[in-house]
């Protein structure tokens, strides 16, 4: 059966990409915040180092990243093993490990403008606020928190679409199984390396444009309503 | 009562200064870069000071030797700025409950209704800071201050960024303020005029120390001094 022109197995790798998206962008933001916070107001030894192992997966190839992440969290990885023998989570070939490596691929683009919204914040209103009577967490979820949502608004959305379209260290780390790692983008290739396959990749296609836009427009949205917040009205 | 004896070093620049309060109003006194704010700075625990004590009802807030140093959101100290520092993401009213909420005092319907009209702001609590004058934001600050009761207040030039005529506007609800708040105050000003509106007490200081301690006399010897 054909719901919107698209079949079953189309549909199930439509969803499996935003739950995969979704999940990666909701697990990356708090760490996203706390790094960005790190990276925005504090000075400690090793800052440059960290700064640039953020940035790692923007630059790398993502082959390599999924490479280092299959070393990493698969099963016999250090992390990975520690993981499946203490808790039973796995991330090898499950879509949780596509939510793992979209996440880290679109975590450099969460940071950054968290970090640049963080430091743009007039710190005296935060001191402001500790006279009123508002310890140190308090004023971050009453003031700067606030302060910065649009930045965060805006590193959420770019997340989310890096995570949306992620490829290569995804197809490298958790390969290519449909209903279980087959995201829009994989489908497609998979599409297109069969003869004939080109009408269904182009309707994927059509769908993958409109999901990203749609990403697009909701982001806009919120981020308007948020700097609206700050103009009065 | 307030005591402050306090060193500090802020690079070429030492402060040193040591005066007491009772009640009233208190004017810090003296020419820009005196050390007038960083003195309040220290008052409310937003700068630490390299030696001393500050003392606020017996209890001391800090103390190097005795290695206490009271975080500024225990020290119950209202503090007014110069450029009011309302949060722009909440409106006047949230502004206005912010510090009561964050000192866990409870919800307090009258005192809200007297801090209001007090200071004439009862037509400006559904709207955000941007869109208040320069005259009427200092006022929400002023009245934020008051609603977490303070044991103490400090007011750093709060009419400096405000031209004559606001000026003119806030100075009575200031004075209505000393009469009918009866918390201590701390004012810091480089106008004389200003203060003899308002003060009780003067500290006067020049370059870091305390030239005299007195009252609204040493504000006519500045004036004397500046005309000769």
């Amino acid at each position: 059966m054909n719901v919107l022109g698209l079949s079953p197995s189309e549909w199930t790798a439509l969803l499996l990409s935003l739950r995969i998206a979704v999940v990666a962008t909701a697990f990356a933001l708090p760490f996203g915040i706390a790094i960005g916070w790190l990276l925005a107001r504090t000075q400690f030894w090793g800052k440059a180092m960290l700064d640039g192992l953020v940035h790692l997966p923007l630059v790398l190839p993502p082959v390599v990243t999924g490479y280092l992440l299959l070393i990493a969290f698969g099963r016999r990885g250090p992390i990975g093993g520690f993981l499946y023998d203490y808790f039973g989570i796995v991330f090898s070939f499950r879509w949780t490990g596509a939510a793992l490596s979209c996440g880290v691929m679109g975590f450099p683009l969460l940071v950054r403008p968290v970090r640049l919204a963080l430091e743009a914040i007039d710190r005296r209103l935060e001191d402001a606020a500790a006279t009123l009577g508002a310890g140190r967490f308090l004023v971050f979820l009453t003031v700067t928190l606030p302060l910065a949502l649009p930045g965060v608004i805006a590193g959420m959305m770019l997340c989310f679409a890096r995570a949306l379209g992620e490829f290569g260290a995804t197809i490298t780390f958790v390969s290519n199984i449909p209903g279980e790692t087959q995201t829009i983008s994989a489908a497609i290739y998979t599409l297109l390396q069969i003869p004939g396959g080109e009408a269904e990749a182009a309707r994927l296609v059509v769908f993958a444009i409109i999901l990203s836009f749609g990403a697009l427009l909701i982001s806009e949205w919120f981020a308007r309503r948020a700097g609206m917040r700050f103009q009065g009205e | 009562m307030l005591a402050v004896d306090v060193d500090k070093r802020l690079g070429a620049f030492a402060l040193n200064a040591r005066f007491q309060a009772a009640g009233g109003v208190t004017a810090l006194f003296g020419p820009s870069g005196a050390g007038k704010t960083s003195i309040v700075n220290m008052i409310a625990g937003l700068l630490t000071p390299d030696r001393g004590t500050i003392v606020v009802d017996d209890e001391a807030l800090f103390d190097a030797a005795a290695g206490i140093n009271v975080p500024p959101h225990r020290r119950r100290i209202g503090y007014v700025f110069q450029e009011g520092r309302l949060f722009p993401h909440l409106g006047v009213r949230q502004n206005l409950d912010y510090g009561r909420r964050m000192s866990g005092h409870p919800r307090d319907a009258e005192a809200f209704e007297r801090v209001v009209s007090l200071l004439d702001i009862g037509h400006l609590l559904d709207r955000r800071p941007r869109m208040l004058s320069g005259g009427e934001r200092q006022r929400v600050a002023i009245g934020r201050v008051l609603l977490m009761r303070p044991r103490l207040l400090l007011l750093d030039e709060p009419l400096a960024s405000l031209d004559a005529a606001r000026k003119r506007e806030i100075l009575p609800y200031l004075t209505r303020l000393r009469d009918e708040s009866h918390v201590p105050m701390v004012y810091v000003s480089h106008t004389a005029a200003e203060l003899r509106r308002i003060a009780t007490n003067v500290v006067r200081l020049d370059a870091g120390r305390v030239v005299a301690c007195g009252g609204l006399e040493l504000l006519d010897e500045a004036d004397a001094e500046a005309v000769a």
